[in-house]
């Protein structure tokens, strides 16, 4: 039985729809990220999963029961989650112990039991030896783990975290990553978490749903979604991409400077312009034209950025107008206005809407 | 509506939303009740009154035709407009100078002449219009006897008893409030925004005029704005000055019609144009200061140098002094001389001190000591009333808890518009009569105090709430803790600090309030202001100096709590709310 169940969730404000027609279903114990641009209505949903905010339809039942519906809402305290917000939300007239012991204490746990719950879990978050400090004497990193050790040693039934990395600088949000992924694997609390950026969604979660405008545009797997985006807005805004605008031409779809056998291609029977993303990293920059199935292409380098990992191209095909970006190892050095020949799988070109 | 939601399996079979729906309610409606008593009921009393027959009670305009029927009622109107506008005028030739000063130059002692400002903040105007009586009495001034001592004449030429001295004394105990707006708007000027200036080719005077000066305008008028309304609304100076100087303003003018017999109708009546000036001018200085141009400012400052006068700051320093030694120096030798005094007169000498005036005051006047006591057990009670209402109502506006929550916000800054001497005359009119008959008693001063100052307690409560994330209460709230926890364990130890700095911004000034209290104190309920002021009227000016003395120093120890609690400076930055 699913966890948690969204049912065609919606929230207005006014005549604004902030979601719109959301379903989704949790698995017990499944770590699902809410992925996409500010406004996209994901910080309302999470906030109708914790009961903060009333749907204006729908209904949301966890292990079965319905907790939210546009009637009738659970309030918060008696839904047995725990968040972790953006601003992190520690008490700071409390100490770090009393912080963590907080959820326990409501709960009505002994306070014996409460002291070993609360030392264990800042072993786990490695904050052991600073239960007695109070917020303000520690750092951005610090307090994250008390808001994390604060919303895990309760065992919650869901677990919800609100942009928890917003605030922190880059190396640190990089590592707190790893952190949230490995407590989930350890405690294995069914997750939902929030967030604009892509890596994080990406090294966290099993499952994404990436979300534009209060609407869900694709849930699945990271890998899945990176390799088969079915929108152009999933493709552009996980990870950089390349939109091929093709036309039907006999046997060939004909694109920009270059056409493909329309066999070789997906979806190559619409009519119309048809729409393919093509990942930076799926075509192969050469100086000689080899044999092979993929698509050649000649081009000329029309620009070139030095990015330390990697060289971000822009190959123009001869006879095309707009340039290709292509992404190289640091190593593949062509300069720029020399000619190329573009390598594509015709099988990595993407059809999406 | 009510359909109780289906409960997870440890939760009871209650509806939670129902109950949590009727507690806000019970809430609200006890709110309603206590701003209705506070706010509503006195303004409307005071408009219906002024229709009311004394008689039969029945609709009428005589009271309108008895207040301004005579010549002398309406040229006291125009005497308080004059009043106001030269008074702001020349508080703006104290205070701009200085307060530029102050917060953008080098001038040196900046924080000492911070300090003066203060001093003279915290002075009643009572108390200043006291000193300058010493001051500046015709013959026995000490500046006119000092003036015919050095220039060998006969009297000297100052008198305080004129409409210019009035001028002046209001002007010098207001100013404060052009400091307190202009040196808030210029601290917010980043010098980033002069340098831009700079860059692009404009000297030092031109950025000045068209970068500087423009962005603080609003703030300087808005100062001017409340001085021009102090100078209108108070009661005292004029009634000391302006009296024996035979000529009347509103406020004086008022307190005749409340003399016997009490024509509260005629006074109801003649007290709308000072209401309705105020609510004018408060909604100009309000647009003033909320333009867009001036919200810019509230951003990011950037860095602030100060300027380099170079010699000319000891010029400016000069200024601030003279300034500081008129409203603070000079007035207060002198009311230490009085205290100290046999006889003030008699000037400084050794055979001259004595401590019987405070000895008098404090142990053998009937009611000079149980006045100072009324003073702050009325102020008190008032201040934590205040703290209690402006809390409860800057919790319930700031989460939306009840609908229309923003109307009780609005209720709470409403008496920021209503003058103390009219605001007496609505609950006299609402409460002196039957049922409640509160005239003469505590409560009626409580209640017109906690009013009076409701909206200072209410912008500050809303400060600190507004300064408070609200994910602080939902972290309680998702880990199983309701509402009401939240506000025991996380919201109430929060604000403890600001709501004590609510609490004291309320109670100094109760402690010195006349306009409101000289129109509603009875026999037993005599407080300290009250107290000075009759000494005035007897010429008792050595007792009355001892007496305005011990309220300053008590205030001293309330002052030095507040600034260990939210900060130095704590006075000047958030009384101007």
């Amino acid at each position: 039985m699913s966890k948690l169940v969204l049912r065609n969730i919606a929230r207005r404000y006014g005549p604004v729809e902030a979601v719109g027609d959301f379903s989704l279903e949790l698995a017990k114990g499944e770590f699902v990220s809410l992925l996409g641009p500010s406004g996209c209505g994901k910080t309302t949903t999470l906030r109708m999963i914790a009961g903060f905010v009333p749907p204006s339809a729908g209904t949301i039942e966890m292990d079965g029961l319905p907790i939210s519906s546009a009637e009738s809402v659970v309030p918060p305290e008696r839904r047995r989650m725990s968040m972790i917000f953006q601003s992190y939300a520690i008490w700071p007239n409390m100490t770090v112990g009393e912080n963590v012991g907080f959820g326990l204490q409501v709960r009505k746990f002994p306070r014996a039991e409460i002291e070993r719950k609360v030392d264990r879990i800042l072993e786990v978050v490695q904050l052991g030896a600073l239960k007695g400090r109070y917020p303000a004497e520690l750092s951005g990193g610090q307090q994250q783990r008390v808001a994390l050790a604060r919303a895990i040693v309760v065992e919650p039934e869901v677990l919800l975290l609100d942009e928890p990395l917003s605030n922190l600088d880059a190396n640190l949000r990089e590592e707190m990553r790893f952190e949230i992924r490995r407590l989930h694997d350890e405690f294995k609390i069914t997750t939902v978490y929030v967030t604009h950026d892509q890596s994080e969604a990406m090294v966290t979660s099993d499952r994404i749903v990436v979300m534009n405008k209060g609407r869900i545009e694709q849930v699945d797997a990271p890998q899945v979604l990176y390799a088969r985006p079915r929108s152009r807005f999933v493709a552009g805004f996980i990870g950089r991409t390349n939109f091929l605008e093709g036309t039907r031409d006999g046997g060939d779809v004909r694109f920009d400077g270059f056409s493909a056998p329309a066999a070789a291609v997906e979806g190559a029977n619409g009519t119309g312009t048809l729409l393919y993303s093509l990942r930076p990293q799926a075509i192969r920059l050469t100086r000689e034209k080899r044999q092979g199935p993929a698509l050649a292409i000649e081009a000329t380098i029309a620009g070139r950025s030095y990015l330390g990992e990697y060289w971000d191209y822009q190959a123009r095909p001869l006879g095309g107008s707009k340039a290709l970006r292509v992404s190289t190892s640091p190593n593949t050095v062509f300069e720029p206005d020399s000619r190329v020949w573009l390598e594509i799988d015709p099988a990595a070109m993407v059809r999406v809407e | 509506m009510a359909i109780s939601s289906p409960a997870l399996p440890t939760t009871a079979a209650s509806s939670p939303r129902t109950r949590a729906w009727d507690s806000a309610w019970l809430i609200w409606i006890a709110i309603i009740a206590i701003l209705f008593f506070l706010v509503v009921s006195p303004f409307v009393q005071l408009i219906a009154t002024s229709f009311r027959s004394a008689d039969s009670g029945a609709f009428t305009l005589t009271n309108y035709a008895a207040a301004y029927g005579r010549e002398r009622y309406v040229e006291a109107l125009f005497n308080s407009l004059e009043l106001g506008a030269a008074a702001a005028l020349l508080a703006g030739v104290f205070a701009v100078p200085l307060a530029w000063a102050v917060s953008r130059t080098n001038m040196p002692c900046r924080g000492l002449v911070r300090m003066l400002v203060l001093a003279t903040f915290i002075t009643p105007p009572y108390t200043g219009a006291v000193a300058w009586i010493l001051l500046a009495g015709p013959n026995a001034g000490w500046l006119n006897k000092l003036y015919a001592f050095v220039m060998g004449a006969d009297t000297g030429p100052f008198n305080i008893y004129s409409f210019p001295g009035l001028v002046f004394v209001i002007a010098l105990y207001s100013y404060p409030y052009v400091f307190i707006f202009t040196s808030a708007a210029l601290e917010l000027v980043s010098s980033e925004m002069e340098d831009a200036a700079n860059i692009l080719g404009a000297g030092a005077w031109r950025t000045m005029r068209r970068v500087t000066l423009p962005l603080a305008l609003p703030a300087i008028l808005g100062g001017l704005i409340i001085c021009f309304l102090e100078a209108i609304a108070l009661f005292a100076s004029p009634a000391m000055i302006a009296i024996p100087a035979r000529f009347n303003v509103v406020t004086t003018q008022l307190f005749q019609f409340f003399g016997n017999p009490v024509r509260v109708e005629v006074a109801a009546a003649y007290a709308m144009p000072l209401l309705v000036v105020t609510i004018l001018l408060v909604v100009i200085q309000r647009l003033l200061t909320r333009r867009k141009g001036f919200v810019a400012l509230t951003g990011k400052g950037g860095e602030r140098r100060p300027i380099a006068l170079g010699r000319w700051r000891w010029v400016a320093l000069g200024y601030a002094l003279f300034v500081a030694s008129l409203s603070v120096f000079l007035p207060y030798l002198f009311l230490l001389q009085a205290a100290f005094a046999k006889a003030w007169g008699r000037g400084f000498s050794l055979d001259n001190l004595s401590l019987k005036n405070f000895r008098f005051v404090l142990f053998e006047h009937a009611t000079a000591a149980h006045s100072v006591l009324n003073s702050f057990l009325f102020g008190g009670t008032a201040a934590t009333l205040g703290v209690f209402v402006a809390l409860g109502v800057a919790y319930i506006v700031a989460r939306r808890i009840v609908p229309f929550a923003g109307l009780l916000g609005f209720l709470c800054v409403a008496p920021f518009v209503i003058p103390g001497v009219v605001l007496a005359i609505g609950f006299y009119s609402a409460y002196a009569p039957p049922p409640l008959a509160l005239y003469g008693t505590a409560w009626i001063m409580i209640l017109a105090f906690t009013t009076r100052f409701l909206p200072i307690g209410y912008v500050n409560a809303n400060a600190a709430i507004r300064s408070l994330n609200p994910e602080m209460e939902e972290a309680v709230r998702v880990l199983g803790g309701s509402r009401l926890t939240a506000v025991r364990r996380v919201v109430a130890p929060l604000l403890k600090r600001s709501l004590l700095g609510a609490w004291l911004l309320m109670f100094i000034p109760a402690t010195r309030e006349l306009s409101s209290a000289i129109f509603l104190y009875g026999p037993n309920t005599k407080v300290v202001s009250v107290m000075i002021f009759d000494m005035s009227e007897e010429g008792n000016f050595e007792y009355l100096a001892a007496l305005a003395l011990i309220l300053q120093a008590l205030t001293l120890p309330l002052l030095w709590i507040g600034q260990r609690a939210i900060g130095r400076d704590f006075m000047l930055r958030r009384s101007a709310a």
